[in-house]
């Protein structure tokens, strides 16, 4: 696909504008979203700024995943969504009617809760995105590849199988797969679903320190049930209750002075 | 009483209590056995037909019978073969392979991909669908008849202004089509099954790295259901290998003395030959060994037809878990 087709979001531009005046990277203003009559989420304005560790916290069923599928338009995908409000990436709402949806998600990846690599191999999977996009030459492939595996934290231990199935990775490995798969285009944002949710304690551990190196090139906001891991990775929180944004703020804060009742409740494990 | 016991303890049985042989169940035997007997039945009757037709069937057949092309009189044993036949009903599994598969699996991906779950539209292709596989064969041949002989093909020689009747006649590719348009049901039903069975999260993986739903389809979820896929094109072969009643109209001869080289000639058949052998012969006791060697080689075709296809899908397979 010639890339020119398709209207810009041109965010590297509108990123620098933003530098300038320390604008945050990502603004919702009064989003509220619907499942056919069920309201999922309710009138939530939200900042989020550029290279840091953004946590989404609160109880099941809070709004707080789908409020992340919103930031890449994945809840397109489901019938009977209806949304209000905008969610503005770089100053260009993303919900626009010009918006390419498409172009949209290059820029903001995603990395889900459970570990989804394609049943190909592992260069392949990396490679999906950029082939997607159009890149043939195997060098500038083969490049990207070793460089999103690195970043990732997992080349050394699949450098030599490159070729082999993904399926054949451990839990943890796969999930830092998806991560390479993620970056391999080069996003603005990524998203993280809960992407340790469903590893064991060493796993997670390397994923966590895998957040805290990506922080240095991307934005990343981090859907979590783990407060620990809340605390050990995020510079902001934002705690969510029944499709309401409660608060919202560095993370130190929220977890050791909240100004609301309920957050100190959720925090403390008095509830959820 | 005993007290209630503290949780974690096992709870002693009472010896004679539970677990004691109870009186003989008269219902539970009868139903097992009679579940074992119907199964018994089953593999009786297709033993018996199985081994009847090989038996029977074995010693006539011959490298010469299945070589030959026959005189008009085929129904002498000494000099006919079924070399035309086997050409005949292996070119129309093709053909309607060929047609069928695409058809079927594009229209599968838009049930299943495209079209609003649960609207109007959507439950009216299903119920047509449905209805499609629950139409005897014979209005099959019949529709075959008025849609593509006498409809389409008159209006095809019509337009290339053919002098004489080229399309608008029976043909090995009307006789396909219509066997299509039968098996289309089979293949329809095999490729939604595959298709929802491939996880959400492959798709959205797909789709969050900036893949279009196209791209998706094609690079992430047909692969993986081609497996699937080629199960439906099996069912497919298999049933419209034995059919006669779809092309008894569209496209089979009793007798062609050359074997067919173009779409729009007509071809004989093996099923339809059985038929043939079975009601139109002058000496039924003298054509009957042919008979035999005639349906064991259709069984045998059917066979070989599926299981070229199982091979095909057996690698598809392999593939896929070795590297995708």
């Amino acid at each position: 696909m010639p890339e020119n087709a398709l209207p810009k979001l041109e965010l590297k531009t509108a990123l620098a504008a933003a530098s300038g005046n320390a604008a945050p990277l990502i603004e919702i203003k009064k989003l509220s979203l619907f499942y056919g009559q069920a309201q999922a989420l309710k009138n939530i304005s939200l900042s989020i700024r550029e290279r840091v560790v953004t946590a989404f916290i609160g109880p099941s069923g809070c709004g707080k995943s789908t409020l992340l599928r919103c930031l890449n338009r994945m809840n397109d995908l489901i019938d009977g969504v209806r949304i209000e409000g905008s969610v503005r990436i770089g100053q260009h709402d993303i919900y626009a009617p010009d918006v390419d949806v498409i172009e949209l998600r290059k820029r903001v990846g995603m990395v889900f809760q459970k570990s989804n690599p394609f049943p190909k191999s592992i260069y392949d999977n990396v490679a999906y995105g950029l082939r997607i996009q159009g890149v043939k030459n195997k060098s500038d492939l083969d490049a990207a590849v070793e460089q999103s595996l690195r970043g990732a934290a997992l080349w050394d231990e699949v450098k030599d199988r490159l070729h082999t199935s993904a399926l054949g990775l451990s839990g943890g490995q796969q999930q830092r797969l998806c991560i390479a798969r993620a970056i391999a285009v080069k996003p603005e944002i990524v998203l993280m679903d809960e992407p340790a949710s469903a590893l064991d304690p060493i796993a997670t551990a390397r994923v966590e320190d895998l957040i805290l190196e990506l922080k240095r090139d991307f934005t990343i906001v981090i859907v979590t049930h783990n407060m620990q891991q809340a605390t050990r990775i995020s510079d902001d929180t934002a705690f969510f209750y029944m499709g309401e944004l409660i608060e919202a703020g560095p993370t130190q804060k929220i977890f050791t002075n909240p100004r609301q009742k309920r957050t100190e409740d959720y925090v403390t494990g008095r509830f959820g | 009483m005993n007290p209630i016991p503290p949780t974690g303890m096992i709870i002693p049985t009472e010896p004679g209590r539970h677990f004691r042989a109870g009186k003989f169940d008269f219902w539970s035997f009868f139903f097992s056995g009679l579940t074992g007997l119907a199964t018994l039945l089953i593999l009786a009757i297709l033993a018996v037909l199985l081994g009847n037709i090989i038996i029977n069937g074995w010693p006539n057949l011959s490298w010469h019978f299945v070589s030959t092309i026959p005189r008009k009189d085929f129904f002498d044993p000494a000099t006919t073969g079924v070399l035309p036949m086997i050409i005949g009903t292996t070119i129309r599994v093709f053909v309607m392979t060929i047609f069928v598969l695409p058809i079927g699996v594009i229209t599968a991906i838009y049930l299943t991909e495209y079209a609003p779950t649960d609207s109007m539209l959507t439950r009216i292709i299903r119920a047509a669908v449905n209805n499609l596989a629950g139409v005897p064969s014979i209005v099959f041949g019949l529709f075959g008849l008025g849609f593509f002989i006498n409809f389409i093909g008159r209006n095809l020689d019509e337009f290339l202004q053919n002098p004489g009747p080229v399309w608008g006649q029976p043909a090995v590719l009307w006789a396909s089509l219509t066997l299509a348009v039968m098996t289309l049901p089979v293949v329809i039903v095999a490729t939604e099954e595959s298709l929802k069975a491939i996880p959400l999260g492959l798709r959205e993986a797909s789709l969050a790295l900036g893949a279009t739903k196209l791209e998706t389809i094609c690079k992430v979820v047909l692969p993986q259901a081609l497996p699937g896929i080629m199960t439906g094109g099996i069912l497919a072969v298999s049933r419209a290998a034995g059919e006669v009643a779809p092309i008894l109209f569209t496209g089979v001869a009793y007798y062609m003395a050359s074997l067919p080289s173009k779409l729009s000639d007509q071809f004989m058949d093996l099923g339809y030959h059985v038929f043939v052998l079975s009601t139109q012969s002058p000496d039924i006791e003298r054509t009957r060994p042919i008979l035999y060697a005639t349906v064991l080689v259709l069984l045998l075709l059917t066979f070989a037809l599926n299981f070229v296809a199982i091979l095909i899908r057996a690698r598809v397979r392999k593939k896929l878990r070795a590297l995708g």
